[in-house]
């Protein structure tokens, strides 16, 4: 009894993390449950990452983690420890649209703009992978996110002119 | 280099840069000092009894502020506002937390209020409520049964209401009839599923005495009143103000419950309140859309002529009636007639209560099912009489010369061409081409399909206001009433005030979404942003620019009429070295001083404009490939042919068109909300409700017929057309790929198990 209420102290207590968030040293203390994306929106103030399923389907969380897309509802802060994260707050530099951005925005690929952050996000780690991408490779890559606006259509159009706006 | 004309162009949307860089506002993006954060409790249920609930438990949890039940709540939160009643309706007082008895899985029974959001979740779990299960009934034709269990027990039966007319004289169409042609169909019950949940957030505002609620609506104006009148609170002490909305559908244009509990506990307990909604609540209560079955009964003549229809409609209400529940099954009824000159139609329309979340709008609400109901039964005809669907479609067309036409069920359609949008969309199929194909490939085993669907719709039942203000420096201000939400209406509207003032888009502010700052109007649904708020904008900026060409002209001594707005300045047509720039004559008319005399100080005015009801028309085509072996569906080209009368912005009807489009292939393949035969919600998460991805929607192939409508900005509407006009198309041709098996199709979605089942069921008989 004494041990399992010894547990649940322990579990209750707070714990450290630090992680570089956009390319800033950030470390605060917080619940070990605390998810990634509470994390980012609720303690750093990173309200551009959405949440939007809990169950990691619908991908409007995904953020960039050590180079990886990964859906931050998914993953516990304390599992970012010491991690590189980018979020969409991260991609404009010096006032500059993101390729991807821009291409988001001629295209027309976004509406209420909600799952748009998850989109880009996984865009730009797709584009890292494989920056020729065929059609069919874009839209396998980010079948992980659902719109429930646009269709797809002028997503996918964006993201294929992203990758030629990249190669320049 | 500024456009000269704004109106009619592919403008990049005014929106966008604040939501591509993640910047913008939605509602869980808000945080007040102070703020709490609440949780409900949801009934596990389809229905029982609540013998007892015990929130001590939740009440000692560190963090925990306050827990109230439904009748801790019921003498201070009144009963839920329903707007639509039908005559002789039952309509069941709907409080926001169950009090005697819960009616359907995810009503809510208790709200917790907590330091924060995982507080709040911690203390839902040491809830004790009490249950004595009650049999459900979730199949609203077994609902009518006379054995059936009862959703409320104070009525004699499930029916909600019923809504029995004859147009014309049906029993001479059937007797004139060479066939009568039966069928069922019935829609499934689907979830609109908004990519952003919905939210609320309130606070009491000492200062100014205004009771503060953010939320993530369509309707900010409406639901003022509804809370200024289940709370008894003035309406001219709320405010109502929409952040950034992530999508409605029509899901977020009702009255729920969290959206009167939490400015209540606001209130009550004199700190901010949050709620922000999980997508398991979402898919468990907020409203569903669709949800009718169909039995109909055709009337025709052996050339493929209809005469008339006897159509019973079932519709699935839920438990509840929401706003606007028992509107849609009964627009679906007087819409069937579609596009096709009927001399009668006999409808029956049954509203049926079941222990589910209530159905209400969602993307074309009762118009898809029209369409879907008649489209379908077309197809059927073609068919049995051997005529090809394009062809029996032609023979029954309204004609342009017709219009504005009257239809038999009382309907005035303004303008349209359902032929030309026909034969525009075969033209782009290659309809002969991909007939011939079928036939080839049918040779070699394999199953192509060709659907057709010709659909019209009927639009702009709201008014809107707006308000226009042309600043001291020229900048102008506008707000409108409408509440877009992804549609680009800051966008769409900013074109027309440019092009009415002649001045640069970025120069014009559109605001929405603040109900302290907006004169009243119906905000977001139905297709009518642009028409009704577009239309109330443009009268309130022609007058505005009739004030200062009257200004220009005292100045520049010519004749307003003489005088022309472009480039940012007033010329005189004739003389164009006389001018002024747009800037200086707004600052005339703020300066007593310079201002003709006579005049009124100030560039500003309210106005509010009713629209006509529109018919916005398209005619749709899908080619499908559909595997007998493992009852698979392949779309293999989608033709959309749109007629939205006068276009503002055509980037931005292509993407309203798209995302309809999708949603309409969800329903015809893919989404389906289902329960358990004891009232169970299954589909409770985005695992189990399959909402298409990247990889199942295609490209689509959007064309467009212009016929304007009869209203200053001659349009229309656009946002519902894609999920009104394409599941019949797609049903149709998976219909129309397993001739060979002759299958009847009455159910959607056509998922694999279900032709699967079809194909091998008849195979064995």
């Amino acid at each position: 009894m004494a041990r399992k209420k010894q547990l649940l102290e322990t579990a209750e207590t707070y714990v450290s993390v630090s992680m570089k968030v956009n390319g800033v040293p950030c470390s605060a203390k917080i619940e070990p449950r605390t998810l990634l994306v509470h994390f980012l929106r609720d303690v750093l103030g990173l309200t551009g990452t959405h949440w939007g399923c809990d169950t990691g389907n619908c991908g409007a969380c995904t953020v960039i983690m050590n180079g990886k897309s990964v859906k931050s509802c998914n993953i516990f802060a304390v599992q970012a420890d010491g991690a590189e994260i980018i979020t969409i707050e991260g991609l404009a530099k010096d006032g500059q649209l993101h390729p991807i951005q821009e291409a988001f925005w001629e295209n027309h690929g976004l509406q209420c703009g909600f799952c748009t952050p998850g989109f880009i996000m996984q865009a730009y780690w797709l584009l890292q992978q494989n920056p020729n991408p065929t059609e069919e490779e874009v839209r396998r890559g980010i079948s992980g996110n659902i719109c429930r606006c646009t269709g797809y259509q002028n997503i996918v159009k964006a993201i294929l002119t992203a990758a030629e706006k990249m190669k320049r | 280099m500024m456009q000269t004309q704004y109106v009619g162009s592919p403008v990049k949307r005014k929106e966008d840069p604040r939501l591509i860089k993640g910047e913008s506002t939605y509602l869980d993006d808000i945080k007040l000092p102070g703020m709490l954060y609440a949780a409900f409790l949801r009934s596990s249920y389809p229905h029982a009894k609540i013998k007892r609930i015990d929130v001590s438990q939740a009440l000692t949890l560190e963090g925990v502020v306050a827990v109230y039940t439904g009748k801790d709540l019921k003498d201070a939160v009144g009963p839920l506002v329903v707007e639509s009643i039908n005559r002789g309706s039952k309509v069941p007082s709907h409080y926001p937390l169950a009090v005697d008895e819960v009616k359907f899985v995810g009503e809510p029974v208790a709200v917790v209020v907590a330091e924060d959001r995982y507080v709040a979740k911690d203390a839902l779990e040491r809830i004790i409520v009490e249950y004595e299960p009650l049999p459900a009934v979730v199949d609203p034709e077994k609902a009518l049964e006379d054995e059936a269990p009862k959703v409320h027990e104070d009525y004699e039966d499930n029916v909600c209401f019923r809504w029995k007319k004859a147009f014309g004289d049906v029993e001479q169409s059937f007797s004139n009839a060479d066939e009568v042609i039966e069928a069922r169909f019935r829609i499934q019950r689907l979830a609109p599923t908004a990519m952003e949940p919905r939210g609320v957030v309130a606070h009491y505002d000492a200062l100014n005495r205004i009771l503060t609620i953010w939320s993530s609506t369509q309707f900010p104006h409406k639901l003022r009143t509804w809370v200024a009148t289940s709370l008894n609170w003035p309406e001219n002490r709320i405010r109502v103000i929409t952040p950034e909305v992530g999508g409605g559908f029509g899901s977020k244009l009702n009255h729920y419950p969290e959206e009167v509990v939490i400015p209540y506990l606001a209130v009550k307990l004199g700190r901010p309140v949050k709620w922000f909604e999980e997508r398991r609540e979402n898919l468990q209560a907020t409203t569903h859309g669709r949800d009718m079955i169909a039995y109909v009964k055709a009337a025709v003549k052996r050339d493929g002529k209809i005469l008339g229809l006897k159509v019973r409609l079932i519709a699935d209400l839920g438990a509840y009636n929401y706003v606007y529940t028992q509107d849609n099954p009964l627009v679906a009824a007087r819409m069937i007639p579609g596009c096709y000159k009927l001399e009668s139609i006999e409808l029956d329309v049954v509203g049926v209560f079941t222990n589910k979340i209530a159905t209400d709008a969602y993307r074309g609400a009762g118009r898809p099912e029209a369409s879907y109901i008649i489209e379908r039964t077309v197809d059927r005809i073609a068919r049995k009489l051997g005529i090809d669907p394009a062809e029996i479609r032609r023979r029954n067309f309204i004609q342009p010369s017709e219009f504005p036409y009257k239809t038999v069920t009382k309907f005035v359609y303004d303008t349209g061409n359902y032929e030309a949008a026909l034969n525009k969309a075969l033209e782009l199929l290659k309809y002969s081409e991909v007939r011939a194909e079928q036939e080839r490939l049918r040779g070699e085993g394999r199953y192509i399909g060709v659907g057709l669907s010709s659909f019209v719709e009927v639009c702009n039942f709201s008014y809107q206001s707006a308000s226009v203000r042309v600043e001291p420096t020229g900048k102008v201000l506008v707000f409108t009433s409408t509440s877009p939400h992804g549609q680009g209406e800051e966008t769409a509207f900013a074109q027309i005030v440019a092009d009415v003032f002649g001045v640069d888009m970025d120069s014009v502010q559109v605001i929405h979404g603040d109900t302290l700052a907006i004169p009243y109007g119906w905000g977001t649904a139905g297709s009518w942003t642009l028409t009704s708020g577009g239309n109330a904008i443009l009268k309130a900026c022609k007058e505005i620019r009739e004030k200062m060409l009257k200004i220009a002209a005292a100045k520049l001594e010519a004749r307003p009429e003489d005088l022309e707005m472009r480039e940012g300045r007033i010329f005189v047509k004739d003389a164009p070295d006389k001018s002024l720039s747009f800037e200086e004559v707004a600052g005339i008319a703020y300066d007593p001083e310079s201002i003709p005399e006579g005049m009124e100080i100030g560039l500003a005015t309210t106005s509010f404009y009713v629209p006509n009801l529109t018919f916005p028309f398209g005619a749709y085509a899908a080619v499908v490939e559909v595997f007998p072996e493992s009852g698979e569906v392949k779309l293999l080209k989608l033709v959309l042919v749109n007629d939205v009368g006068k276009v503002v912005n055509p980037m931005l009807v292509e993407g309203q068109v798209h995302g309809g489009a999708a949603q309409a292939i969800g329903q015809a393949i893919y989404e389906e909300i289902a329960y358990t035969e004891d009232g169970v919600l299954l589909t409770d998460t985005l695992s189990e409700y399959l909402i298409p991805t990247a990889v199942e929607i295609p490209w689509m192939i959007t064309d467009r017929t212009e016929t304007p409508a009869p209203n200053p900005l001659g349009t229309k509407g656009v946002g519902e057309m894609g999920a009104i006009g394409l599941a019949q198309a797609i049903v149709n041709a998976v219909e129309d790929a397993l001739t060979p098996f002759d299958v009847k199709i009455e159910d959607t979605p056509v998922t694999p198990a279900y032709l699967w089942k079809l194909v091998n069921a008849e195979k064995k008989e």
